[in-house]
Protein backbone atom coordinates (compact mmCIF):
# COMPACT_ATOMS: atom_id res chain seq x y z
CA UNK A 1 0.00 0.00 0.00
CA UNK A 2 1.13 3.49 -0.78
CA UNK A 3 0.52 6.29 1.75
CA UNK A 4 0.48 9.80 0.30
CA UNK A 5 0.56 12.56 2.88
CA UNK A 6 -0.18 16.24 2.58
CA UNK A 7 0.03 18.58 5.56
CA UNK A 8 -1.25 22.14 5.30
CA UNK A 9 -1.12 23.91 8.63
CA UNK A 10 -3.26 21.82 10.94
CA UNK A 11 -5.03 20.02 8.07
CA UNK A 12 -3.66 16.61 7.21
CA UNK A 13 -4.71 14.62 4.14
CA UNK A 14 -3.78 10.97 3.84
CA UNK A 15 -4.44 9.14 0.56
CA UNK A 16 -4.24 5.36 0.64
CA UNK A 17 -3.52 3.38 -2.50
CA UNK A 18 -3.75 -0.41 -2.57
CA UNK A 19 -4.65 -2.74 0.28
CA UNK A 20 -5.02 -1.81 3.94
CA UNK A 21 -4.32 -5.27 5.33
CA UNK A 22 -2.27 -7.00 8.01
CA UNK A 23 0.90 -6.34 6.05
CA UNK A 24 0.41 -2.61 5.46
CA UNK A 25 -1.59 -1.58 8.53
CA UNK A 26 1.59 -1.11 10.58
CA UNK A 27 2.85 1.58 8.19
CA UNK A 28 -0.35 3.58 8.59
CA UNK A 29 -0.28 3.02 12.34
CA UNK A 30 3.15 4.68 12.48
CA UNK A 31 1.81 7.75 10.68
CA UNK A 32 -1.17 7.92 13.06
CA UNK A 33 1.02 7.52 16.14
CA UNK A 34 3.72 9.98 15.10
CA UNK A 35 2.32 12.62 12.79
CA UNK A 36 -0.99 13.80 14.23
CA UNK A 37 0.39 16.01 16.99
CA UNK A 38 -0.77 19.38 15.67
CA UNK A 39 -3.56 18.15 13.42
CA UNK A 40 -7.17 19.20 13.98
CA UNK A 41 -8.60 18.18 10.62
CA UNK A 42 -7.70 14.72 9.36
CA UNK A 43 -9.01 13.58 5.96
CA UNK A 44 -8.49 10.16 4.43
CA UNK A 45 -8.86 9.79 0.69
CA UNK A 46 -9.82 6.19 -0.09
CA UNK A 47 -10.20 6.59 -3.87
CA UNK A 48 -7.21 4.32 -4.45
CA UNK A 49 -8.04 1.85 -1.71
CA UNK A 50 -9.48 -1.47 -2.88
CA UNK A 51 -9.32 -3.68 0.18
CA UNK A 52 -9.58 -3.29 3.93
CA UNK A 53 -9.27 -6.05 6.56
CA UNK A 54 -9.57 -6.03 10.35
CA UNK A 55 -5.94 -4.95 10.82
CA UNK A 56 -6.79 -1.83 8.82
CA UNK A 57 -10.00 -1.20 10.74
CA UNK A 58 -7.98 -1.31 13.94
CA UNK A 59 -5.83 1.60 12.75
CA UNK A 60 -8.86 3.60 11.57
CA UNK A 61 -10.44 3.15 15.00
CA UNK A 62 -7.27 4.33 16.74
CA UNK A 63 -7.23 7.39 14.46
CA UNK A 64 -10.90 8.13 15.15
CA UNK A 65 -10.45 7.84 18.93
CA UNK A 66 -7.50 10.20 18.73
CA UNK A 67 -9.26 12.75 16.50
CA UNK A 68 -12.34 12.71 18.75
CA UNK A 69 -10.04 14.31 21.32
CA UNK A 70 -8.33 16.85 19.12
CA UNK A 71 -10.45 17.67 16.07
CA UNK A 72 -12.33 16.07 13.21
CA UNK A 73 -11.79 13.12 10.90
CA UNK A 74 -13.38 12.51 7.51
CA UNK A 75 -13.15 9.71 4.99
CA UNK A 76 -13.72 10.46 1.31
CA UNK A 77 -14.17 8.44 -1.90
CA UNK A 78 -14.92 5.05 -0.35
CA UNK A 79 -15.48 2.36 -2.97
CA UNK A 80 -18.27 -0.21 -2.72
CA UNK A 81 -16.13 -3.13 -1.57
CA UNK A 82 -14.50 -1.15 1.21
CA UNK A 83 -17.89 0.31 2.16
CA UNK A 84 -19.28 -3.23 2.56
CA UNK A 85 -16.68 -3.95 5.23
CA UNK A 86 -17.30 -0.62 6.99
CA UNK A 87 -21.03 -1.35 7.08
CA UNK A 88 -20.64 -4.96 8.15
CA UNK A 89 -18.64 -3.91 11.19
CA UNK A 90 -20.74 -0.85 12.08
CA UNK A 91 -17.78 1.44 11.36
CA UNK A 92 -20.02 3.33 8.95
CA UNK A 93 -22.08 4.45 11.98
CA UNK A 94 -19.32 6.47 13.60
CA UNK A 95 -17.00 7.33 10.72
CA UNK A 96 -17.77 10.56 8.91
CA UNK A 97 -17.90 9.24 5.35
CA UNK A 98 -18.40 11.90 2.67
CA UNK A 99 -18.48 11.78 -1.13
CA UNK B 1 -9.13 -29.30 -11.85
CA UNK B 2 -11.78 -31.94 -11.19
CA UNK B 3 -14.70 -30.48 -9.26
CA UNK B 4 -14.46 -32.90 -6.32
CA UNK B 5 -10.69 -32.83 -6.12
CA UNK B 6 -9.05 -31.37 -3.07
CA UNK B 7 -5.73 -29.58 -3.14
CA UNK B 8 -3.29 -28.85 -0.37
CA UNK B 9 -0.84 -26.11 0.35
CA UNK B 10 1.70 -26.54 3.13
CA UNK B 11 3.38 -23.27 3.96
CA UNK B 12 5.15 -21.44 6.76
CA UNK B 13 2.71 -19.39 8.79
CA UNK B 14 4.26 -15.98 8.20
CA UNK B 15 2.59 -12.80 6.98
CA UNK B 16 4.91 -12.76 3.95
CA UNK B 17 3.08 -15.81 2.64
CA UNK B 18 -0.36 -14.21 2.60
CA UNK B 19 -0.12 -13.56 -1.14
CA UNK B 20 0.67 -17.21 -1.85
CA UNK B 21 -2.32 -18.35 0.19
CA UNK B 22 -4.56 -15.90 -1.67
CA UNK B 23 -3.26 -17.24 -5.00
CA UNK B 24 -3.95 -20.81 -3.89
CA UNK B 25 -7.54 -19.96 -2.99
CA UNK B 26 -8.13 -17.84 -6.05
CA UNK B 27 -7.30 -20.80 -8.29
CA UNK B 28 -10.40 -22.59 -7.02
CA UNK B 29 -12.58 -19.53 -7.48
CA UNK B 30 -11.24 -18.88 -10.99
CA UNK B 31 -12.10 -22.47 -11.86
CA UNK B 32 -15.68 -21.75 -10.92
CA UNK B 33 -15.70 -18.23 -12.52
CA UNK B 34 -16.91 -16.69 -9.28
CA UNK B 35 -18.15 -13.12 -9.06
CA UNK B 36 -15.69 -10.50 -7.93
CA UNK B 37 -17.82 -10.08 -4.83
CA UNK B 38 -17.35 -13.70 -3.77
CA UNK B 39 -13.63 -13.49 -4.55
CA UNK B 40 -13.29 -10.41 -2.40
CA UNK B 41 -15.22 -11.96 0.47
CA UNK B 42 -12.98 -15.03 0.34
CA UNK B 43 -9.90 -12.82 0.21
CA UNK B 44 -11.04 -11.20 3.43
CA UNK B 45 -11.78 -14.59 5.03
CA UNK B 46 -8.36 -15.93 4.04
CA UNK B 47 -6.57 -12.82 5.26
CA UNK B 48 -8.25 -12.90 8.66
CA UNK B 49 -7.72 -16.61 9.30
CA UNK B 50 -4.18 -16.79 7.95
CA UNK B 51 -2.93 -13.67 9.73
CA UNK B 52 -4.40 -14.95 13.00
CA UNK B 53 -2.42 -18.17 12.62
CA UNK B 54 0.70 -16.29 11.48
CA UNK B 55 0.53 -13.85 14.40
CA UNK B 56 -0.50 -16.12 17.25
CA UNK B 57 -0.37 -19.88 16.63
CA UNK B 58 3.35 -20.39 17.18
CA UNK B 59 4.16 -17.50 19.53
CA UNK B 60 7.51 -16.05 18.50
CA UNK B 61 8.46 -19.22 16.64
CA UNK B 62 7.68 -20.21 13.09
CA UNK B 63 5.48 -23.17 12.24
CA UNK B 64 3.63 -24.56 9.31
CA UNK B 65 0.04 -24.34 8.27
CA UNK B 66 -1.67 -26.79 5.96
CA UNK B 67 -4.47 -25.39 3.85
CA UNK B 68 -6.80 -27.73 2.05
CA UNK B 69 -9.38 -26.54 -0.43
CA UNK B 70 -12.06 -28.44 -2.30
CA UNK B 71 -14.99 -27.66 -4.54
CA UNK B 72 -17.97 -29.76 -3.55
CA UNK B 73 -21.48 -30.52 -4.66
CA UNK B 74 -20.78 -29.89 -8.35
CA UNK B 75 -18.71 -26.89 -7.39
CA UNK B 76 -21.72 -25.23 -5.74
CA UNK B 77 -19.69 -24.81 -2.58
CA UNK B 78 -16.09 -24.31 -1.59
CA UNK B 79 -14.62 -25.87 1.52
CA UNK B 80 -11.41 -24.50 2.95
CA UNK B 81 -9.57 -26.03 5.90
CA UNK B 82 -6.75 -24.43 7.88
CA UNK B 83 -4.65 -26.79 10.02
CA UNK B 84 -1.84 -25.76 12.35
CA UNK B 85 0.02 -27.41 15.22
CA UNK B 86 0.27 -24.29 17.32
CA UNK B 87 -1.31 -23.35 20.63
CA UNK B 88 -4.83 -24.79 20.85
CA UNK B 89 -7.21 -21.93 20.13
CA UNK B 90 -10.87 -21.95 19.22
CA UNK B 91 -11.61 -18.61 17.55
CA UNK B 92 -15.35 -19.32 17.64
CA UNK B 93 -15.29 -18.85 21.41
CA UNK B 94 -14.38 -15.20 21.01
CA UNK B 95 -17.18 -12.90 22.20
CA UNK B 96 -19.15 -11.12 19.47
CA UNK B 97 -18.13 -7.48 19.12
CA UNK B 98 -20.76 -4.80 19.73
CA UNK B 99 -20.98 -3.33 16.25
CA UNK B 100 -23.42 -0.62 17.33
CA UNK B 101 -20.89 1.00 19.70
CA UNK B 102 -19.33 4.37 18.90
CA UNK B 103 -15.60 4.83 18.40
CA UNK B 104 -14.82 5.83 21.98
CA UNK B 105 -16.67 2.83 23.43
CA UNK B 106 -15.04 0.26 21.20
CA UNK B 107 -12.09 -1.88 22.08
CA UNK B 108 -9.36 -1.89 19.45
CA UNK B 109 -9.38 -5.22 17.64
CA UNK B 110 -11.53 -8.33 17.83
CA UNK B 111 -13.14 -7.93 14.41
CA UNK B 112 -11.17 -10.51 12.43
CA UNK B 113 -13.12 -13.65 13.24
CA UNK B 114 -16.36 -11.64 13.17
CA UNK B 115 -15.62 -10.72 9.53
CA UNK B 116 -14.87 -14.34 8.74
CA UNK B 117 -18.21 -15.48 10.17
CA UNK B 118 -20.05 -12.75 8.27
CA UNK B 119 -18.61 -13.85 4.94
CA UNK B 120 -18.95 -17.63 5.02
CA UNK B 121 -21.97 -19.93 5.16
CA UNK B 122 -20.55 -22.32 7.72
CA UNK B 123 -17.58 -22.39 10.07
CA UNK B 124 -16.40 -25.14 12.42
CA UNK B 125 -13.45 -25.66 14.73
CA UNK B 126 -11.93 -28.93 15.91
CA UNK B 127 -8.82 -29.78 17.85
CA UNK B 128 -7.57 -33.17 16.73
CA UNK B 129 -4.20 -34.95 16.91
CA UNK B 130 -2.57 -31.81 18.28
CA UNK B 131 -3.91 -29.69 15.45
CA UNK B 132 -6.19 -26.68 15.29
CA UNK B 133 -8.56 -27.32 12.39
CA UNK B 134 -10.71 -24.43 11.24
CA UNK B 135 -13.04 -25.20 8.34
CA UNK B 136 -15.11 -22.69 6.42
CA UNK B 137 -17.70 -23.39 3.74
CA UNK B 138 -18.77 -20.83 1.17
CA UNK B 139 -21.65 -21.19 -1.29
CA UNK B 140 -20.54 -20.18 -4.75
Amino acid sequence: MEIKKELQGSKFNISLVGRLDAISAGDLDKVIQNELNDVDELTFDFSGLDFVASAGLRVLLVAQKRMNKQGTMKITNVNEDVMDVLEMTGFSNFLDIVD
Amino acid sequence: MDSQESKKLVIEATLDNLGKVNDFVEEFLEERSCSSKVKLQMELVVEEIFTNIANYAYGDGIGKVTIEGSLEDNAAQFRLKFMDKGTPYNPLEQPEPDITAGADDRPVGGLGIFLVKKNVDDITYQHEDGQNILTVVKSL
